[in-house]
């Protein structure tokens, strides 16, 4: 059904030539046959975060925050103040009074942090004059706090109040922060992570932050941190470490290298410094569904069972070019994309012959020359070999000429995609949508009564 | 007349009863009209025993000095007229004036009252001179004039009689506009008079006055002298008090026609921006005289009051104004533009003028799907109605004029005037379907005992017709009864109307022993004596109330009754077999229960036929050029390259967009291509709107196109089912002919052409392929050229290329049958506008399949409650492939033209051309060579 050709496929703007896969014309599990083109920001879109069922906000290097609406594509909201690039935007919902409130908090280069009320398009709340601008923003709503990192953590309520904030961190910064429990922080900065517990008191106005352990495991600097579970969060670093960490002693619970091309079998230790390698094993992103882990790395997908501590599948040329956002969805579904401007879906599958080990011959399909050996050391790294499935290709969406950035999926009302071609595409299942317009249709003729 | 062919439907109707109509027969609105003579007559050689050679516009004044005289006529050329004597036809219609144009002293008042009179508006025939005239009577007002009117006529005169009785409605429309526009400028103008007038008067007070004093002075209070000037003195005050009356009255002229939507008496077809500024200038003019006192003193200041003798001369020797003069120059000009353009819009062959209508009406009828494939001229009206209504402020401080005939909303009472004695009831539409009934009931028996009567009289009679009858043959009122009866909110020219032709040639013959027949006065006073001795003169104007009422309302019914039909018969048809005969929709769903294809497919074809006639634009080749033209000149006029952006809104941002990609770009060459790239626009599809003149020059080359290419069907298979059709050659001109030529396939392609992208020299974008369905690619051998094929790889799977280089296509494959009698290689079609007919027709067809698809309830709605969707979506299916008969491809076509028909009708024809969304399919293409 599928038809699969190797290599030859034309490069993509800035992308490297790369022996990819390439699905044909005809994918008939890709249910999205309708796109509607959002056109609003003038730079690169960056980041999605979905306010509701059917609003989203975007925002990217243009300062503009804009509210759409992801059914009809309507610009609902321009949400103008940021002078300059947004670094991080974070939807916060409270639930004051009878209904629950929307906002919206955006961390801009310009060393400001705004609250907005995406209804109205007003800046509820602003403070600026930070010492430095926040790459990150975490949402406790458990304490109706929230934390901006930067070189420093700063927690604020509600109402944009400074309560405690930490030393100055090294240049770096903060990059990524997931919530533990035990009101207790977790923030890569640089190689490492550092664990903060803060101090809330009944009166929350004496909130203090403490840094309680540095976690020094990682060889370079992290790139990605999720929560998984209750239990563990993951981080993934430059140079393909992927660990998963216990969230209440901190202490490792695995530890993978993911290295697709090591010519020594000990790779593991080795730490590469050629910067393609190294971009090639990069983990960009992470994600999970508490089960599995997968993870984005530099071109490649990788699958990780969290449970088991082996790896599901994985697929070294997933993507022209490194893939930027993956998100996991029910029944094997996998969604990446790609700075080559691509969005693809697919399915995890179990292998032709689940009785046989995965056999070189079979990778060989699809990972050349040293293919072999390859498989062979992932062979003796997962002892499960038997369990190893395949993600199969089940279709892909193409529209953007740039890269990616990231996506959201709404579901039902379709997929968001946003990317540095500026512009923001919703995929929607063109079924579906006629389906609905002829519901709308038939509406509006009872509401008129006739033609 | 007895053996006349359509007669025989109603004999048969009558003896049956319950008429069974034959659902494939095209209904009676559609039909033009037969030639009422069986010989061998040519029908076309009808004119040549008129003197003149085509029709014109003539205007006479009955002048109070001279009599009647012709001023002027339209075409201003006297080979147009030829031999046919004005002086005479002048004579002849300035004396069936009917205005009760009473002006003067009315009893128990003490000065002049002008009258606000009517325009009375009559259709005289005059079998002698072979010409008959839709004759338009109004009058003017000048202070010098008897009783202060003028009575004038404008007459549309032809030799064609059934065409000013068929085209009374619209003549009269038109040429109240026409008047409406003189009296305006006539008000203006004789306010000005008055004005002067009173200056006049006022001055000759104050010298008067003096005298009066002087006399006094010198001879004592009661001298002979100082008594006539007092008197003198108190005439002139008794004169100005009038005269300032009679400016109230000319100045506070009822503001009745205010809120007339169709009122717009001095906007010309081809209004451009300059006569727009004019027109303005004119009303602030006009109203700053009425209002600004200050202006009008200036005014006044550059005239100097003469002094005004008791004793004015009376009429004979002086010279009477001429029409100029009466009326203000502007709305002279206006009113000749009007007159000019009525004279365009009814030139040509009554068959002609009369299905252009019945096509335009009908395209107004089925605004859910005509804006699929054919020329948005439907849309021009409704466009003028809204800029007049922007227009309302200046209207609002103008003296409105008199009330025009059409649109008025009086009582249906008053249209009955001299219709009063028909025995149907005139009560328009309160029960449709028993009024029907009762009319076809009625009516057939009635009218074949009159036939019989009185075509035996007309035989008989037809020769004692004397070469001096000139007859009235019609008035407003009698029409104006006809077609409101009919169906109000129907366009009025919907009515067919062969049995008024039959019937009137009848009476003519059979009254025309008086000079001048007088059917009925726009006064609607008929005398009792008159309606004794001429019972059936009275009679005369029944059987076209009653014909039209028989057969209007019948099929506008369908008309606006079918959707709701169908929704009525798919709802019940869950539960229950629709049983009603009658209903075609009922039909259909039944024979849909009972899936039998053939059937089933019959039955729905009857049922789009009710639904959704189909119409055939046939363009008079004059009149659509000069519609062009004026088009043209148009948007020509308007500042350069500025509409166009405004038209299309994507232009700008493609080029902001373009930009910004050049920046992420990272090479060079693109830079250059996007930078050298020319975007011109082609001065026949872009900006200006596309006419039926532009798409049947593209029938030519469409004609070539799939003759020449053997994958015709699928390039076209593309642009129906909503896939980019990208045209890709080296030659601008070979490319620009070809893309032209397709755009006739385009759906909806806009009103300026926005969904074809004629000629494209820089690489396009995504947003670019949801606003253009059809793009014509700049193929260059240069570097940057690959840049403009990188988009052409990056997105084939939502396009299709056709490479006229290399006569390649590459594209899903078309494997339907819908396509192939609308693109057949072989067809026998030689002219390219005769092709572009065929396939306008079929399209026609298409779309009314699609609006059945799009609306018809149950296969898009669960019919029970049970129902899953899938179900539904299988009924779907169902539907398009057994019912329709289509396969994937032809479903394709449907659900795009569904699909465009329902966002039409949820989001209007505002927003935008394009789908705001871009919809696709997964499909292998396949490359085709020759």
């Amino acid at each position: 059904m599928l038809r699969w050709i190797l290599g030859g496929r034309e490069s993509q703007g800035a992308v490297e030539k790369n022996t990819v896969l390439f699905i044909g014309e005809e994918q008939p599990k890709n249910s999205y046959t309708e796109l509607q083109v959002l056109k609003g920001h003038f730079d690169i879109v960056r980041f999605l975060v979905q306010i509701d069922d059917f609003r989203f906000a975007s925002a990217g290097d243009d300062g503009l925050v804009l509210v759409w609406n992801v059914q009809t594509g309507e610009r609902l909201q321009e949400l103008r103040g940021h002078s300059q690039q947004v670094t991080a935007m974070t939807a916060y919902s409270w639930s004051g009074g009878s209904a629950a409130h929307a906002a919206l908090i955006t961390a801009s280069s310009d060393r400001t942090l705004s609250l907005w009320d995406p209804e109205t398009g007003n800046r509820v709340q602003t403070v600026s004059d930070l010492q430095s601008s926040a790459k990150c923003l975490l949402v406790l709503d458990r304490l109706d706090l929230w934390i901006s990192g930067g070189n420093e953590l700063c927690v604020w309520n509600r109402d944009f109040h400074l309560l405690c904030k930490t030393d100055h961190h090294s240049d770096a910064g903060n990059t990524a922060m997931v919530e533990l429990p035990k009101n207790c922080i977790a923030a890569a900065v640089d190689k490492d992570i550092v664990i903060y517990r803060l101090c809330v008191t009944s009166s929350k106005m004496d909130t203090s932050i403490a840094e309680i352990r540095r976690l020094t495991d990682h060889h370079d600097s992290i790139r990605a941190l999720i929560t998984v579970s209750d239990q563990m969060f993951a981080s993934g670093s430059h140079v393909g470490e992927l660990i998963v960490w216990d969230s209440l002693d901190w202490t490792i619970r695995a530890y993978e290298r993911i290295l697709w091309d090591e010519p020594h079998p000990d790779g593991q230790t080795e730490i590469k410094l050629g910067s393609q390698k190294q971009s090639e094993m990069s983990v960009q992103h992470l994600a999970s569904d508490g089960e599995c882990i997968v993870a984005a790395v530099g071109s490649g997908l990788y699958l990780y069972n969290v449970s088991s501590r082996s790896v599901v599948a994985y697929r070294k040329a997933a993507h022209d070019s490194s893939v930027l956002h993956t998100m996991l969805l029910p029944e094997g579904q996998l969604m990446s994309c790609s700075a080559d401007g691509s969005v693809r879906m697919w399915e995890l599958q179990d292998l032709p012959l689940p009785a046989e080990p995965a056999s070189a011959g079979f990778f060989g399909m699809w990972t050349f020359g040293r293919a072999s050996k390859h498989a062979s050391q992932q062979a003796k790294k997962v002892p499960e070999v038997p369990g190893l499935r395949t993600l199969e290709l089940t279709g892909d969406l193409i529209g953007h000429s740039g890269a990616v950035q990231m996506f959201v999926n709404f579901g039902d009302a379709g997929l968001v995609t946003c990317s540095a071609d500026h512009l923001v595409i919703v995929w929607k299942n063109g079924e579906r949508e006629s389906r609905a317009r002829s519901l709308a249709l038939f509406h509006k003729l009872e509401q008129n009564q006739g033609l | 007349m007895i053996g006349s062919p359509d007669l025989v439907p109603f004999t048969n109707e009558d003896g049956f009863g319950e008429a069974y109509v034959d659902p494939c027969k095209i209904p009676e609105e559609f039909c033009v009209p037969l030639f009422p003579h069986s010989g061998n007559a040519n029908p076309w050689s009808k004119t040549s025993y008129a003197k003149f050679t085509k029709d014109f516009i003539l205007i006479s004044e009955f002048s109070e000095q001279v009599g009647p005289q012709p001023l002027l006529t339209i075409p201003d050329e006297s080979k147009v007229y030829g031999t046919f004597d004005l002086n005479y036809f002048s004579l002849r219609i300035m004396s069936v004036d009917y205005q009760a144009s009473f002006v003067g002293h009315p009893p128990g008042c003490g000065y002049p009252k002008l009258n606000f009179v009517e325009d009375s508006k009559v259709v005289l025939g005059d079998s002698k001179e072979g010409a008959f005239a839709y004759v338009h009577h109004l009058t003017l007002y000048d202070l010098e004039a008897r009783g202060f009117v003028r009575p004038f006529c404008m007459a549309y005169i032809s030799a064609d009689e059934r065409k000013i009785m068929q085209q009374f409605l619209e003549l009269s429309s038109e040429f109240s506009k026409a008047s409406e526009c003189l009296k305006t400028g006539n008000r203006k103008a004789f306010a000005n008079e008055l004005e002067k007038k009173l200056k006049d008067l006022e001055y000759t007070r104050t010298v008067l006055h003096k005298e009066t004093e002087l006399q006094k002075k010198n001879n004592g209070c009661f001298s002979a002298q100082a008594v006539e000037k007092a008197n003198e003195l108190a005439n002139i005050e008794k004169s100005i008090y009038e005269h300032k009356d009679l400016l109230k009255q000319i100045t506070s002229y009822p503001n009745r026609k205010i809120n007339d939507p169709e009122f717009l008496p001095y906007e010309s077809v081809n209004a451009t921006d300059s006569t727009e500024v004019d027109q303005e200038h004119a009303f602030s003019e006009y109203n700053s005289e009425n209002q600004s006192e200050d202006l009008s003193i200036k005014r006044r200041s550059s005239y100097t009051p003469q002094l005004i003798k008791a004793k004015s001369a009376k009429c004979f020797d002086k010279r009477l104004k001429t029409l100029e003069e009466l009326c203000d120059l502007y709305f002279f000009h206006q009113t000749m533009d009007q007159l000019r353009l009525i004279e365009k819009t009814f030139r040509g062959d009554l068959c002609y003028i009369y299905t252009s209508q019945i096509d335009k009406a009908l395209l107004k009828k089925q605004k859910i799907t005509n804006f699929l494939f054919e020329d948005s001229d439907w849309e021009e009206d409704e466009a003028v109605i809204h800029f007049s209504d922007e227009k309302q402020t200046l209207i609002n401080n103008l003296p409105p004029p008199a009330s025009m005939l059409s649109g008025e909303p009086v009582s249906l009472d008053s249209y009955t005037s001299c219709v009063e004695t028909v025995p149907i009831k005139l009560e328009a539409e309160t029960e449709q379907g028993l009024h029907e009934t009762e009319l076809t009931e009625s009516s057939p028996c009635e009218l074949t005992r009159d036939n019989f009567d009185e075509g035996i009289d007309a035989e008989m009679k037809g020769s004692i017709s004397s070469g001096e009858s000139i007859e009235v043959l019609g008035t407003e009122k009698s029409f104006k009864a006809q077609g409101h009866t009919v169906n109000p909110d129907s366009v009025p020219n919907l009515q067919p109307q062969p049995e008024v032709i039959r019937r009137r040639i009848i009476t003519r013959r059979a009254y025309s022993e008086d000079s001048i027949d007088v059917l009925s006065t726009t006064d609607s006073i008929i005398p009792e004596d008159l309606r004794a001795s001429y019972p059936s003169a009275i009679y005369e104007e029944e059987p076209p109330v009653e014909n039209c009422t028989d057969a209007s309302p019948n099929q506008i019914s369908v008309l606006n009754k079918a959707p709701g039909m169908l929704d009525e018969c798919t709802y019940v048809s869950g539960a229950v077999v629709q049983a009603d005969a009658s209903c075609c929709m009922g039909k259909e769903v039944q024979t849909y229960k009972e899936s039998s294809p053939e059937l089933a497919q019959e039955c729905s074809a009857n049922g789009i036929v009710k639904q959704e006639p189909q119409s055939c634009r046939q363009g008079d080749p004059s009149l659509q050029v000069d519609f062009a033209l004026e088009q043209t000149t148009f948007s020509e006029a308007s500042p350069s390259g500025h509409p166009l952006y405004e038209l299309n809104p994507n232009c700008l941002s493609d080029d902001i967009s373009k930009v910004t990609l050049d920046d992420m770009s990272d090479s060079t060459s693109f830079m250059s291509a996007s930078t050298s790239s020319d975007r011109t626009y082609s001065p026949v599809l872009c900006g200006n709107p596309i006419t039926v003149k532009h798409k049947k020059k593209a029938g030519q080359s469409a004609l070539r196109f799939i003759r020449q290419y053997p994958f015709a069907q699928q390039a076209i298979f593309c642009l129906l089912s909503g896939r980019v059709l990208v045209v890709m050659g080296a030659d601008e001109g070979t490319v620009r002919k070809l893309v032209n030529a397709l755009s006739i396939y385009v759906p909806n392609v806009g009103k300026y052409g926005e969904s074809v992208k004629q000629w494209l020299s820089s690489p396009f974008q995504l947003t670019d392929l949801q606003n253009w369905k059809l793009i014509g690619l700049h193929r260059m051998a240069s570097p940057t050229g690959s840049s403009m094929m990188h988009p052409l790889t990056r997105y084939n799977r939502y396009i299709s290329i056709l490479d006229i280089d290399h006569k390649t296509l590459r594209c899903p494959p078309y494997r339907g049958s819908l396509i192939g009698r609308m693109v057949d290689h072989r067809t026998q079609i030689k002219r390219g506008s005769t092709y572009f007919m065929h396939v306008q027709s079929m399209l026609t067809q298409l779309s009314s399949k699609a609006f059945l698809y799009t609306f018809c309830h149950h296969i898009h709605l669960p019919i029970a409650e049970d129902e899953d969707q899938d179900t539904v979506a299988s009924r779907r299916a169902s539907f398009l492939l057994h019912q329709l008969g289509y396969n994937e491809e032809d479903c394709r076509i449907m659900q795009f033209l569904s699909e465009l028909i329902k966002h039409h009708y949820l989001h209007g024809p505002g927003k935008g051309v394009s789908l705001p969304v871009l919809s696709f399919n997964y499909i292998t293409s396949i490359l085709y060579k020759i």
